[in-house]
């Protein structure tokens, strides 16, 4: 609050006269304050410091430095680096064919899942009853449906024809894990999906789709015409909510592509096992992997900050 | 956000009206829908029906219907069917080297033998702890951030941003630093208590320690969560209830405790319900710690036992038999959680 009369007149003032200012009129309370919430910045941001320096230092280094401490000149090394970007390149690329699809294909389902329940002619109790049975799967464990998953995929969809379109496609025996993760992220996201959408279209104007429904339009048209183009805002909030947590899940990958020898490994699986295939006490490598694994969270995360908290306080 | 703090009843009231007021229209209003309905449908009978079923669920209900229903469909199949799915399963003897669940001789002998499993009890007992205490800590820290940020202060952005920084990041990328901190000789964990002379503590073997040193772990990564979801129920708080209680001479602390945190009973919920699903997810930290099935001795939880089971060990029906146990923890949070948003009208 006091920030906001500072602010007002110091537009015009240089950055330390408004400092010294800043500083003069700042009271114990307020310096207090500062203080705990940069110790507390430094709580969050200390482990991933760590990280990062170690995973720039010779082994010698490693051991002779602190943790936190940048290394020396004659410390420093990219090697771990390389060696990461080797062993990741690949699932990076894998990670890539099933989360671009799977977020763009369950962002878009949840519009128009969204889009159906929010259409006004419908009794507030059946609406209510569905929405919940569909809010109600992003809270139920993975593992819970763990095993039929997988009897499902490699069983049953295989007996039933179920995949004869990915053969169809041309897509060769070792990625068909990676089809299996698009259908089963977008089946999973789309409560998610829809439940953003929704509390998103409640706020909509109602008139606007009322009006166009009197001019006779279908509800398709009215999707197409003014909710989609309107849904901006809550497509860039979904798209990056979900790209974030299907980049991010090690579960599905784990039991629908099993391995990280295979040609199809997804990055979360590679970085995973980096510890036990390669030398479980590599700090710069595991550090050097984790950073490069993050790579499109943390960019999208910087870029999109904003739209990132929205999401996920949504 | 809003779905947890706007009070909006008043605004949901006034759909539900409007909706009752088209119902009443509806009836005579048949000529309206014979021009939204797909011209194809032209036979008498059938539109009959339609406009049966339209009478008994709304006007709109069939033409939005191909909007929710497939999407539904798929969803409903593969979260309820497999959960059912599932439960058939763990009544089986399902095991390695069998093609298909022999689902001909059903029985609970599966959960029998959970309970006479000391492994399972000790997972179930972990997975209690991790999910109160980290649901607790989480929340506390998440709400003492939000309250100090709030206070008008200079950088809130950059501040926001740190501290969420962590939750976008994946439970295998914060294993490997969070391996890192707790390392035995240059962990900066031991660095820390080796300041005033305790330590070094090997924190991930020990068995007494290692539960909590992993909710420490999870608390970093997701406080940032809980922080956004109560900054945006305090900024939901009028300026009002902050003066009035200042005019009544409540001392800051006393303002929080009595005025504003109970103010924020519908973000807690909210951030509780979907910090404990983040919670029942700890096996990929888990799993990454180690790089395989067997966490840590003294982590193990129902999470990990139950992938480890179905998935090193291939007792498949065990397996689902421990995931049942797991959702019905899980349907112990979401019921309450969903009764209470349909009491708020939030559906």
């Amino acid at each position: 609050m006091t920030d906001d009369t500072l602010r007002t007149d110091g537009g015009t003032a240089t950055f330390t006269a408004r400092l010294r200012r800043n500083v003069e009129q700042m009271t114990i309370e307020d310096a207090g304050l500062y203080v705990v919430l940069l110790l507390a910045a430094g709580f969050y941001l200390v482990p991933i410091e760590s990280g990062l320096v170690t995973s720039i230092k010779t082994g010698t280094a490693i051991v002779e430095t602190a943790p936190f401490a940048p290394p020396g000149p004659s410390g420093f090394t990219l090697e771990k680096w390389q060696a990461a970007v080797e062993a990741l390149l690949r699932g990076i690329g894998n990670s890539m064919l099933y989360a671009v699809p799977a977020t763009v294909i369950s962002a878009f389902v949840g519009s128009i899942t969204a889009y159906g329940l929010t259409i006004p002619d419908w009794k507030q109790s059946y609406k209510a009853l569905v929405l919940a049975l569909i809010i109600a799967g992003i809270f139920i464990p993975y593992q819970a449906v763990l095993v039929p998953l997988t009897q499902f995929w490699s069983q049953w969809a295989q007996l039933t024809d179920l995949l004869s379109f990915v053969w169809a496609l041309g897509v060769p025996n070792d990625y068909v894990g990676i089809v299996e993760l698009v259908v089963t992220h977008v089946a999973y996201g789309i409560p998610i999906c829809t439940l953003l959408f929704r509390t998103y279209y409640k706020t909509m104007s109602e008139e606007m789709i009322e009006s166009a429904r009197l001019d006779g339009a279908t509800l398709r048209r009215v999707y197409r015409r003014i909710v989609f183009p309107l849904s901006g805002p809550m497509f860039a909030v979904v798209l990056i909510y979900q790209f974030t947590q299907i980049w991010n899940d090690l579960l599905f990958t784990l039991v629908l592509v099993s391995t990280e020898s295979s040609p199809a490994a997804p990055v979360v699986l590679i970085l995973a096992g980096l510890g036990t295939s390669l030398e479980g006490q590599d700090f710069a490598l595991r550090m050097a992997g984790a950073f490069f694994a993050a790579l499109p969270t943390l960019a999208v995360y910087i870029f999109f900050g904003d739209e990132f908290a929205e999401g996920v306080a949504a | 956000m809003r779905r947890a703090i706007t009070p909006g009843s008043a605004d949901d009231q006034r759909v539900n009206d409007a909706g009752g007021e088209r119902d009443a229209v509806r009836t005579d209003g048949g000529v309206v829908n014979e021009d939204s309905r797909s011209p194809d449908s032209e036979s008498g009978s059938l539109d009959r029906l339609a406009a049966g079923i339209d009478g008994l669920l709304g006007s709109d209900f069939l033409e939005s219907s191909i909007f929710w229903v497939p999407p539904f469909l798929l969803m409903g199949l593969f979260v309820y069917g497999a959960v059912i799915w599932n439960f058939l399963i763990s009544l089986t003897d399902y095991q390695r080297f069998a093609n298909a669940p022999d689902y001909s001789n059903l029985d609970f002998e599966m959960y029998t033998r959970a309970l006479a499993d000391s492994g399972f009890i000790d997972a179930a007992v972990n997975t209690f702890i991790l999910l109160v205490a980290f649901t607790a800590g989480t929340l506390a820290v998440g709400l003492i951030l939000a309250i100090l940020i709030d206070r008008g202060i200079r950088f809130e952005n950059s501040f926001r941003t740190i501290y969420l920084l962590p939750m976008s990041l994946s439970f295998v990328v914060t294993a490997q630093f969070w391996l890192w901190i707790y390392n035995y000789n240059n962990g900066i964990a031991n660095r820390v208590i080796g300041l005033v002379g305790v330590g070094p503590i090997s924190w991930l073997g020990n068995q007494t320690i290692v539960l909590w040193a992993v909710i420490f772990a999870l608390m970093w990564q997701f406080s940032g969560y809980a922080m956004v979801v109560y900054l945006a129920g305090l900024r939901a708080i009028p300026d009002e209830h902050y003066e009035a209680a200042k005019v009544d001479g409540a001392s800051t602390l006393k303002m929080y405790w009595r005025v504003i945190i109970p103010q924020l009973k519908g973000a807690t919920i909210s951030a509780a319900v979907v910090l404990m699903v983040f919670g029942m997810k700890a096996f990929d930290f888990l799993y990454s710690l180690v790089g395989g099935y067997r966490p840590p001795n003294g982590a193990d939880i129902l999470a990990t036992k139950m992938v480890r089971e179905a998935y090193a060990n291939l007792n498949w029906a065990y397996g689902a038999a421990i995931a049942i146990v797991l959702f019905a923890m899980a349907l112990g949070v979401i019921g309450p959680y969903l009764v209470y948003e349909y009491r708020r009208n939030n559906l």
